[in-house]
């Protein structure tokens, strides 16, 4: 059969090229093997992983940082890839954070040359920051990362990923396991995109593992670590419950300019950030829906314990979940079939097809600094040193009916609001009201939110005052200097370059 | 009629605070120059609250300074510090009767004249930490114009009755003299500090207590507990509905020329009129309550 098939193939004009059957396995071997049939993806060793991955010199690697601080995964990634020889490489993580310094060293070496992440802090931020690297670092957001991906500006070559545990197939989730993260948000786009994806995980565990957060047919490679995250260090410093008199204060007032916001009806949405006001904001929020019988249809983004919280109580029907901030959020995320992981291609980028951040009513947003037209910087501090993350930010403030900016107004001696931010990362026009201890104010855009506060009997002030009252206690700050040298590019989401960082004068 | 419900405590020697305490808007701030300051910032503290005082951020707030007893080497110079800083109220700690009020008087006026103050315009409040306080209380209570209110301070007190702090058993003596005389004399009555600051329970408890007695309102350590008590002082919504009611009666009657007030077809009298307008105070103050 197969000669009569070759030489019709041979013969046949429209036919030609077309290959003739061989074998059932004569493509897929492992077919013929058990042990190669199920097992032929988990691999000895991630130099092996890597080798097999085909990464050479220049090319991008990927990671996701849904364990925050508590991140092992980057750091021994990349040096495992110094310790190859490997040089010049693009390192594209979600977002990088205080327990990444060790990279200084390996953007040193030469073994990083370039970055994308959402933000940075610590010894590492400081360093880029003070001209440590050749290229400047890029800035996105979590929606305006899978936007670059998209675009082909980012491509993604080899994408290494931690989880909790997987199945030998590589059907991982961050529910399973013992160091559970909970929501996979991050590490789903870069299954989807990645030329190759090496799963790094800390179980293997029984086929199937379900729900399965990335799926088997996205995986090339597994390799067994030790650990790849420690999840109690998620929670720490951004993501942080506060006593603190005037955090929660400026939370009930965000929870009053919800109320009185006109949105705040049977049904709504909402997002909270992670900063300790807006975590806070969600306990006074719960008094005020149970006097008004109000339940929200959704909460997304990182969800929090306090989010969690008031939809165990039943005021939130769906938590939609692309980073999980804490162990109940994880928790919850595992055993409840109405909160949901999605992607963050789902949550927010811009360029897909629906992005749940668009029917989002109100968010409750931070910011280190915020200018008299309501731009945010949430990346540089004042001495103009990166030290933030961009995170959802401009993609919720975009699309939200309502952004509230929620800051103290001064912080020790450093006033919050000032004439014109050193970075901007989300357009004042996205902000609607600013939420400070000392009052609020409403983008003059917003008459009719405005006007509903004031009929509340909130303290609403312009923003001018609020400044005025900056100068009044602190002084007016001298400006920051910066040298020439571009360190940062600040990426809108829809790709654009909205600003540029510059190196710190030291 | 001022709304004193909060008295929040600051300790004058923390700069940080006081930059930013005006903000939590309890009806009164009570700069500690005493016992919170310890004895080498005393200085420092004096000196913090007399430029605070001064600052316009304090212009909309009632502004009371704890001084330190005047027969202490400290006490005169924060006297004349706070008042020439335009102080609202001075506050004398551990008054034991009308005379140690009587000597504060004194010295008070004789600031205001060297200073150029209006006579008078600085206001007193004593503090009662003993038992001869709490037996002295009605003349202490009648013993100036000056007298805007009397607080019981419930620490040196219990020390001093062989006693301690525990379900307030030990201060109802105390707590009805001080009430009784404030009334007597027309002024104010601040209940002691509730230092479990995250013990909201406990708190809002002894909150409900004094208010059923009758207390103005509590001194407070922690901002997070005026919201809390407010919110407690506040008048329901139906309290709120029938003060409406019988101020509107009232204005009725006047307008008509009526000296009797009906609502109802009840008569309505004038301690009632003015217990109304004090519900639409509060309600106005922090609205209805949650």
């Amino acid at each position: 059969m197969n000669q009569q098939v070759q030489a019709t193939l041979a013969n046949e004009p429209g036919l030609k090229g077309l290959e003739a059957f061989n074998n059932f396995a004569h493509h897929n071997p492992y077919l013929k093997d058990q042990g190669q049939k199920f097992s032929r993806k988990v691999i000895a060793s991630l130099q092996e992983a890597i080798r097999l991955s085909g990464l050479t010199n220049g090319m991008t690697v990927s990671f996701h940082h849904a364990f925050r601080e508590g991140d092992k995964t980057i750091n021994h990634v990349v040096q495992v890839l110094a310790d190859m020889g490997f040089r010049d490489l693009t390192l594209a993580s979600s977002s990088l954070l205080n327990c990444n310094a060790p990279l200084i060293e390996h953007i040193k070496n030469g073994v990083i040359s370039r970055i994308y992440t959402s933000g940075m802090r610590g010894k590492l931020a400081e360093a880029i920051s003070n001209g440590l690297m050749a290229h400047p670092v890029h800035i996105h957001s979590h929606g305006g990362r899978v936007k670059l991906i998209q675009s082909g500006e980012l491509k993604l070559d080899v994408a290494f990923l931690g989880v909790s545990a997987c199945d030998e197939f590589g059907n991982a989730n961050g529910v399973s396991g013992k160091s559970r993260c909970g929501s996979l948000g991050y590490a789903k786009v870069d299954a989807h995109f990645a030329g190759k994806v090496i799963l790094l995980t800390e179980e293997l565990v029984e086929f199937p593992n379900t729900p399965a957060s990335i799926s088997q047919d996205q995986v090339d490679y597994i390799v067994k670590v030790d650990q790849v995250g420690d999840p109690s260090k998620i929670s720490v410093g951004a993501a942080r419950v506060t006593s603190n008199p005037r955090e929660l204060l400026i939370a009930r007032y965000a929870a009053d300019v919800i109320e009185h916001s006109g949105y705040f009806q049977n049904g709504f949405s909402l997002q909270t950030g992670s900063g300790a006001s807006s975590t806070a904001a969600t306990r006074f929020l719960e008094q005020r829906m149970r006097r008004q019988n109000i339940k929200a249809s959704f909460a997304l983004g990182g969800i929090t314990g306090g989010i969690v919280d008031l939809f165990r109580k039943g005021l939130i029907g769906t938590l939609v979940d692309t980073q999980s901030f804490d162990a109940d959020a994880a928790e919850s995320l595992r055993e409840s079939p109405n909160h949901i992981e999605i992607s963050t291609n789902e949550y927010a980028n811009p360029g897909s097809k629906a992005a749940y951040c668009d029917r989002v009513d109100v968010v409750i947003l931070s910011a280190l600094e915020i200018d008299l037209d309501f731009n945010v910087n949430v990346i540089t501090g004042s001495d103009g040193v990166m030290r933030g993350a961009s995170g959802g930010h401009c993609d919720v403030a975009a699309a939200a009916n309502l952004s509230i900016i929620v800051a103290p107004l001064i912080r020790s001696r450093i006033p919050t609001v000032v004439k014109h931010v050193t970075t901007v990362v989300t357009p004042g026009e996205c902000v609607g009201v600013l939420v400070t201890d000392h009052g609020i104010a409403v983008n003059p855009g917003r008459p009719e939110v405005a006007e509903r506060l004031k009929a509340a009997g909130l303290p609403v002030m312009s923003i001018q005052e609020l400044y005025e009252r900056c100068v009044a206690i602190t002084g007016e700050p001298a400006p920051i200097e910066f040298l020439d040298k571009v360190v940062g590019v600040v990426r809108y989401r829809d790709g654009s370059v909205i600003d540029i960082v510059r190196q710190v004068k030291p | 009629m001022k709304l004193r419900r909060s008295m929040l405590f600051l300790p004058g020697a923390n700069a940080a605070m006081l930059s930013t305490a005006f903000v939590f808007k309890p009806d009164s701030i009570m700069f500690d120059l005493e016992d919170a300051v310890s004895l080498r910032e005393k200085d420092a503290a004096r000196l913090l609250v007399f430029h605070a005082l001064q600052n316009p951020v304090y212009r909309d707030i009632e502004t009371v300074v704890r001084i330190n007893p005047l027969n202490t080497p400290f006490g005169l110079a924060d006297l004349e510090a706070v008042v020439r800083a335009g102080v609202d109220i001075v506050r004398l700690p551990k008054t034991d009767s009308a005379a140690d009020v009587h000597q504060l008087e004194a010295e008070v006026e004789r600031i205001e004249r060297a200073c150029g103050r209006a006579l008078g315009s600085t206001k007193l409040m004593a503090a009662i930490e003993s038992a001869s306080g709490v037996v002295n209380a009605l003349s202490i209570a009648t013993s100036s114009k000056r007298m805007i209110g009397i607080a019981l301070a419930g620490f040196d007190y219990v020390m001093d009755m062989q006693t301690e702090r525990g379900d307030g058993t030990e201060l109802f003596y105390a707590r009805c003299a001080v009430l009784h005389a404030a009334r007597v004399a027309g002024i104010d009555a601040f209940d002691v500090v509730y230092s479990d600051v995250n013990d909201e329970e406990g708190f809002l408890k002894e909150v409900e207590l004094i208010k059923k007695l009758g207390f103005n309102g509590k001194s407070l350590i922690n901002p997070r507990q005026i919201e809390l008590l407010h919110n407690a002082y506040a008048p329901t919504e139906e309290d709120v509905d029938y003060a409406r009611r019988v101020v509107a009666a009232a204005e009725k009657a006047e307008r008509d020329g009526l000296g009797v007030i009906a609502l109802n077809g009840k008569m309505i009298d004038a301690p009632i009129v003015n217990h109304a307008k004090r519900v639409l105070q509060k309600a106005q103050a922090s609205g209805v309550r949650k």
